[in-house]
């Protein structure tokens, strides 16, 4: 079963995405800021991260930034869920590493097939 | 696949709440000369926080009207644009708007205070960026098969990033016929060679339905990076075909199908909200529950190992009695933490007050500095929620007839400021809230006055000044000369008195003529819990609210007077008290059946003092307090029932009921 | 019997459904409770008592930190009380009041006997008039040469103003002459 850790600090947001992937069979892992996220992420493998942009504590580029330079998840898609209006939040992402984003508002079909394209 | 968002809402409204709640104290506490950037960011996060969840949800009204606030606080955090005032108002606005959508949305009903569109336009007038409409689904375009011919050329670090060119094929595959050939592979000396980067390009051939941006979907991800080439080999049909479709549907066919769409939209929203309270509770608190349940564990353990013993020797009864003492102290200390978890900070309470003091300080033209003390002191969640209502009355009060206006301060040779001070601490197994402010005090000539016109005193009766404080607690007395817009509308006091009563609390005033008042609530913990006296009357075992009772005394024969045929009173010191005889109220048989036989227990009865007649006192204790209309119903003069040491059941005396009950006539008679 | 066939097709929906009643004795007659209702059978212990409350509310009792309130079944149908003693037996049942589950002690003479009683055994009490209150029964069945008067245990308790049974005592002793007069007829 593959591994995904998924990252918001909105409670509602993470038990959707949550959710939706448990359903579908992942086997999801779920924290509230980019700082938990690393915590978890050093402690065992995931195949997909996926993390919220606006978060405290540590925000989710940060987060991209530091997996990146793990040994573990050098080649690991990192997907950013970011609103349509941090356009240049896609390029900072990029830059930190990210594999990719998923644009809010999104529905759980396509949260499933945004997530089944680089799992598969 | 199917999934029920719905099942989300509910979290989705609370988090918004509280995220609503962090904005309008963050805002109220920004310095617009120079915010804090932290600041700026707590406030942008919780309007993304809401806008991001709404628009997946489906409440399409929030995530626009969201959509507004974020694109300024974005603006205003990346330096592009300056908090002003305006923009602090047009904040705080929101918060309350979003709140009424919010609970629009909760109890699914349609929402159009027309307040949106006025702040819609002001945020409009504010930013540069026209106001996104509401996106209207595009026209699906005819079925229309194309061959694309497409080179890649990946960028050198896109396995870096975790992106499989593989991966992409495989989606353009769903498309439709995808031919791949690899054209190239630039590959370097090997002193060169990086073996993490990629040097391939490939040539695509897809034939497919699909409009060409689904297409690009496929390398939306590494557009940037990679060259990418799409080249459409049209078929001959393809254009007419176009045309046709972009000639068929007449203006108002689209023009009804968007409308349809739109007002489709409300559907996605109703979904069930139940108002299950819910309570967030800190990992702390649960760590240390899940402690002593090991604790209990382990002692369980023990006990259950002397239980085991054929005989019991003089060593296992030392053990099995420390057993015993350790269980009695770890079920105490659960039942604390237990009740801990529904304690929550007052602060959650106090949170109201920087905005309300402010809007209604610039409504009357007052300056009022608020200053809350004590609001990491921690009371039940349901006390705390039935003591904010009495709680903003008390602070309107003040702000509304406490507080003078700068001028008369000045002339008074006060501050210009009023200060009006919240303050929350705890006190034995009670928590006080004072509300204090430093205004014109009660104007005791003003109460007696209208307390003698409203026949609630009698013409040459002398009151105490402390005696007329109370008036103000009387049903039917409202102090205002002119019916203000904010307080005096039929909610009085005596409202607030009752409220703080059914909590088993108590509230004092203690005023000074221009000087200020001080009104103290002093409440229980917790509904849960209650401090208790417990009383004997016949055989019959009664628990009455510690917080209630002043005294308990004997009364001689010459302190007994009888007021006509059904009322006695006492004498003590210089007031007369009337006696209820709780054995005659409940019907009981008693001991003492004349004052003079009994114990006199004097108790507040919504702030008059009334004796009550009882047997015997017995032990105080704390009392887990028990419904009695879970299984059966309410029961005049009593307020609940619990469970003492024997296992047995008394019930609780509900004083104000247990009053009316008796139908004694509670207003003091002060000794001339 | 033309009787008791009418009365099947007014009781019934199917034939062969049955269900289980707890009886139990009061003043020697013998009533029945749905058995899923019935939550413990305990012995008699002291209550405290509700003040102001109707005579037969003998008070409430702690069930393992529920406070539960004791009714007198015999107070309640009018019928003289007993001393309560050490065989004197409370069946604690649960009832659903306006949608609320409340549960409930009776006090009755003695726990009988578990039966299952067929809808063509049931009968309908008959009608008294306008001024007796018979929705509290739930009908009568034959069981074994004796009759057991059904209760509705639901409508019995959850009634919030308890009217009188005061009559009940002479109702039963009619029914028993009639029932006896079917038996032999």
């Amino acid at each position: 079963m593959k591994k995904i850790l998924a990252v918001d600090d909105s409670a509602s947001m993470r038990q959707m995405v949550g959710f939706t992937l448990k359903t579908a069979g992942f086997d999801v892992t779920e924290a509230c800021n980019g700082d938990e996220a690393l915590t978890q992420a050093k402690s065992q493998e995931y195949d997909l991260v996926i993390s919220d942009v606006n978060m405290p504590v540590m925000d989710g580029i940060t987060l991209i930034r530091n997996l990146r330079n793990l040994p573990n998840y050098k080649f690991t898609p990192l997907l950013m869920l970011t609103t349509e209006s941090g356009s240049d939040k896609k390029q900072e992402g990029r830059s930190a590493g990210a594999t990719g984003w998923i644009v809010k508002p999104f529905n759980p079909d396509q949260l499933l097939a945004t997530v089944n394209k680089v799992l598969r | 696949m199917e999934i029920d968002l719905s099942q989300f809402s509910q979290v989705f409204f609370e988090e918004s709440l509280e995220g609503l709640e962090s904005m309008e104290s963050e805002l109220l506490k920004l310095d617009i000369a120079s915010p804090d950037p932290e600041a700026i960011n707590t406030i942008f996060r919780a309007a993304h926080s809401i806008k991001g969840g709404s628009g997946t949800f489906g409440f399409t009204q929030i995530a626009n009207y969201t959509h507004l606030l974020e694109t300024l606080l974005d603006e205003i955090r990346d330096g592009r644009r300056e908090m002003t005032s305006h923009h602090q108002d047009i904040l705080l606005l929101s918060v309350d708007l979003l709140r009424n959508m919010l609970d629009a949305v909760m109890h699914e009903k349609s929402f159009d205070d027309p307040m949106l569109g006025e702040l819609e336009q002001k945020f409009a007038a504010e930013l540069t960026q026209p106001i996104p409409q509401e996106q209207t689904p595009s026209e699906p375009e005819a079925p229309e098969l194309t061959t694309w011919q497409i080179t890649f050329k990946a960028g050198a670090d896109i396995l870096r990033y975790g992106n499989d060119p593989l991966l992409m094929f495989n989606e353009l595959r769903q498309c439709g016929e995808l031919g791949v050939e690899l054209t190239s592979q630039e590959i370097p000396d090997f002193t060169q060679y990086d073996p993490e980067a990629c040097y391939l390009a490939w040539s695509l051939t897809l034939t497919t339905d699909q409009p060409l941006a689904r297409l690009k979907e496929a390398f939306e991800w590494v557009e940037d990076e990679c060259d990418i080439d799409y080249q459409a080999q049209t078929q001959e049909s393809a254009a007419p075909a176009i045309e046709a479709e972009e000639i068929t549907p007449t203006p108002s066919q689209s023009d009804s199908q968007e409308r349809t769409v739109s007002q489709a939209k409300p559907s996605v929203v109703s979904n069930k909200t139940q108002d299950a309270g819910s309570i967030r509770v800190s990992i702390e608190k649960i760590d240390l529950l899940i402690n002593m349940v090991g604790e209990l564990v382990i002692t369980q353990a023990m006990l259950g190992q002397i239980g085991q013993q054929e005989e019991m020797t003089p060593e296992s009864f030392i053990t099995m009695k420390q057993g015993l003492e350790q269980l009695a102290s770890h079920t105490r200390d659960l039942q604390e933490s237990v009740m801990q978890i529904r304690m929550l900070p007052i602060s959650f309470a106090f949170n109201r007050f920087p905005r309300l003091v402010r809007d209604i300080g610039q409504q009357l033209g007052k300056q009022v500095e608020l200053i809350l003390k004590g609001e990491e002191t921690e009371l039940d969640k349901t006390v705390m929620e039935k003591i904010v209502d009495p709680m903003v009355h008390l602070v309107r009060n003040s702000l509304d007839h406490g507080l003078e206006t700068p001028e008369v301060r000045r002339q008074k040779g006060k501050p210009e400021t009023g200060s009006l001070t919240l303050n929350a601490f705890h006190q034995g197994g009670n928590i006080i809230i004072e509300i204090i402010d430093d205004g014109a005090g009660l104007n005791t000539q003003k109460i007696l006055d209208k307390a003698r016109a409203k026949g609630l005193v009698g013409s040459d009766e002398e009151l105490s000044e402390e005696a007329i404080h109370q008036l103000i607690f009387k049903p039917g007395f409202s102090t205002a000369e002119t019916v203000s817009d904010l307080s005096g509308r039929g909610v009085g006091m005596d409202v607030v008195l009752r409220n703080i009563h059914e909590l088993n609390g108590t509230i004092e005033l203690k005023s000074t003529q221009d000087k200020g008042s001080r009104f103290t609530i002093r409440l229980p913990l917790t509904l849960a819990i209650l401090d208790g006296q417990l009383v004997r009357i016949g055989r019959h075992t009664y628990v009455v609210p510690l917080v209630a009772i002043h005294e308990s005394l004997e009364v001689p024969a010459d302190h007994i007077n009888r007021l006509g045929e059904e009322h006695e009173v006492i004498r003590l010191r210089d007031e007369y008290l009337p006696v209820l005889k709780v054995y005659e109220a409940f019907h009981h048989e008693a001991d003492a059946r004349q004052i003079k036989d009994g114990l006199v227990m004097v108790v507040d009865a919504n702030n008059d003092k009334v004796g009550l007649l009882v047997d015997e006192l017995l032990s105080q204790q704390q009392v887990v307090i028990k419904s009695l209309e879970d299984n059966y119903n309410k029961v005049a003069g009593i307020s609940g029932a619990t469970i003492l040491g024997d296992g047995t059941v008394a019930l609780i005396i509900d004083i104000a009921g247990l009053v009316s009950l008796a139908g004694i006539n509670s207003t003091q008679e002060h000794a001339a | 019997m033309t009787q008791a066939d009418e009365t099947d097709i007014t009781l019934t929906a199917k034939d062969d459904a049955s269900e289980q009643y707890l009886t139990f004795i009061m003043a020697e007659e013998e009533y029945g409770v749905d058995i899923l209702s019935v939550q413990e059978i305990r012995g008699w212990e002291p209550t405290t008592v509700i003040p102001n409350s109707p005579g037969h509310v003998k008070g409430v009792i702690n069930l393992r930190g529920t406070i539960v309130p004791i009714i007198d079944l015999r107070q309640r149908f009018g019928i003289a009380s007993l001393e309560y003693g050490p065989t004197t037996v409370v069946i604690v049942i649960k009832v659903c009041v306006a949608g609320e589950h409340k549960v409930i002690g009776i006090v009755v003479d003695a726990v009988s006997d578990v039966f299952s009683v067929h809808h063509k055994d049931l009968r309908e009490a008959p009608d008294f008039g306008e001024e007796t209150d018979l929705t509290f029964i739930k009908g009568l069945a034959n069981l074994a040469d004796k009759m057991v008067i059904l209760l509705d245990i639901d409508t019995l308790l959850s009634s919030e103003v308890l009217p009188e049974a005061a009559q009940l005592s002479n109702i039963i002793n009619t029914i028993d002459a009639e029932s006896t007069q079917a038996v032999s007829a």
